[in-house]
């Protein structure tokens, strides 16, 4: 097991982006936040804060997304994926959307949240935001708008993101798997 | 996961399989609220309904299930099939599955032809009320409109009131929300109420007045004239009297009760559109969480597939 960051690094990080969001949309006017269920609300909740400080806006529209009902391999794992709960209570029709996970791996997710989200309406725009980007292993043709870290890795190692709210610690970790 | 292959009956089901239908519900209940009402779940499974019985509500509610998972659906009824030449069940069934179909969705009028299909077909079948014996996703839509509006179902006091003897609703429901840990009344009259039926759990009460006064929720039941083979009682009209719900019998209660009826409704027999139409009734509410709980059990029985092959 090998820290990518640590819990200091992982603050700065996450500073950056927030400031790199708020660089490219002001103040969140014509903007939303979806973060991706499960693991990906905890990125995107610490990212929403953040935001909500540097813009003095309170009022970011902030959805949570489950994208278990669109995944491409319902069927071909052993056992049936079970539902986080989905919280869109706004419009958007027309808005610069945000979507947050917290690793990028083969792509696969983003895939099945861009058609979850066009469920809801038809968004101006669609940026994708990420922790931890593991290059060299997508599946199909996503790249992110925003990138925390970067890291290559094989397919039998695995990113873990640990947060204070849920996990008790705050790191970032990759673990070599047999 | 559940810890069934199908949905047969409420009977071999646990407590857990339930609340874990109902969680999967919730999700759903919210997907039928988008502008979108579907997802592409299941656009790689195919279900077919086979009716060997009529039905109007259950038939369309589960349609509708499986579409709006992205499901392809077909349809069988008896009456314009080659039932009616005389083919047998088991055929019946192979020849469906035979198209590559991966579910089954069926009604039948005999108790317990579920149950033998299970044993000598691999797709998961869901019982969508055999003959007097089960209907489950009945029970399951009913316990969880009542929890809906009443909280958990824990200590509540459930009457079923009306026909027990032939209702396949009202033994599911009883199986369902004695697991629930609800506390069950059954009543109506001594020739529509199953001897022994204390034996499920349940309180038998004879008058109509006095279970409703003890109930939070009364589940009325239709009277089934179809499958009575011997008059158990004298005309409708002295049923009614007797043992259909009344606005001024509500009145006179204490408290207000929610009203359930699963439908058809045999408005000014067991219950009258006063009641029926009024807000202490969640008729429609049932109707409508039926699509949510029934899109519920087909994605849970789906991924029970790969144990197939």
């Amino acid at each position: 097991m090998k820290t990518l960051l640590n819990n200091i690094q992982l603050q700065l990080t996450l500073q950056r982006l927030a400031h790199q969001l708020v660089e490219n949309h002001n103040n969140f006017s014509n903007t939303v936040i979806i973060g991706i269920q499960p693991r990906g609300i905890l990125l995107s909740d610490r990212i929403v804060k953040m935001v909500k400080t540097i813009t003095c806006n309170n009022n970011i529209s902030y959805g949570k997304l489950d994208i278990t009902f669109y995944r491409d391999d319902v069927h071909t794992t052993s056992d049936i994926q079970l539902p986080s709960e989905t919280d869109i209570s706004f419009n958007i029709e027309g808005k610069r959307v945000i979507l947050i996970d917290d690793v990028l791996h083969t792509g696969r997710t983003i895939r099945s949240a861009m058609d979850a989200l066009i469920d809801f309406g038809r968004p101006a725009g669609v940026e994708l935001l990420v922790l931890v980007d593991r290059r060299f292993s997508r599946e199909l043709p996503i790249h992110p708008d925003y990138t925390g870290y970067t890291v290559d890795t094989i397919l039998t190692q695995k990113v873990k993101v640990y947060w204070q709210e849920k996990d008790g610690k705050d790191e970032v970790v990759l673990i070599d798997k047999k | 996961m559940l810890s069934v292959k199908h949905l047969l009956g409420i009977r071999e089901i646990t407590a857990e399989d339930i609340a874990l239908i109902f969680r999967t519900a919730d999700n759903f209940k919210q997907v039928l609220q988008r502008p979108i009402k579907k997802v592409p779940s299941l656009r790689d499974t195919t279900v077919a309904n086979v009716f060997f019985e009529n039905s109007t509500r259950t038939r369309l509610s589960f349609e509708l299930a499986e579409k709006r998972l992205g499901a392809d659906v077909v349809n069988f009824s008896a009456s314009s099939s080659s039932v009616s030449k005389g083919e047998t069940l088991i055929d019946t069934v192979k020849n469906i599955l035979a198209m590559k179909v991966d579910m089954v969705v069926m009604r039948h009028a005999a108790s317990g032809a579920p149950w033998f299909l299970a044993n000598h077909i691999n797709a998961s079948i869901i019982n969508a009320g055999d003959g007097t014996n089960e209907h489950p996703t009945q029970a399951l839509l009913d316990a969880y409109s009542m929890r809906e509006k009443i909280g958990d179902l824990n200590g509540k006091h459930i009457a079923i009131i009306g026909d027990i003897m032939h209702s396949r609703v009202a033994l599911s429901n009883i199986y369902c929300l004695t697991k629930l840990g609800a506390k069950v009344t059954v009543a109506g009259p001594p020739t529509l109420i199953p001897k022994h039926i204390q034996s499920m759990g349940v309180r038998v009460e004879y008058n109509l007045k006095k279970a409703l006064e003890w109930c939070d929720v009364a589940n009325v039941l239709r009277i089934q004239l179809e499958r009575q083979h011997k008059p158990l009682f004298s005309t409708l009209r002295e049923y009614a009297l007797y043992y259909g719900v009344s606005r001024s019998m509500l009145d006179s209660l204490n408290k207000e009760i929610l009203i359930m009826h699963p439908g058809p409704i045999n408005r000014g027999v067991e219950l009258n559109s006063d009641v029926a139409d009024s807000g202490q009734s969640i008729i429609l509410d049932q109707v409508e969480n039926g699509v949510a709980i029934r899109m519920a059990v087909v994605y849970l029985l789906s991924g029970k597939r790969d144990n197939i092959e």
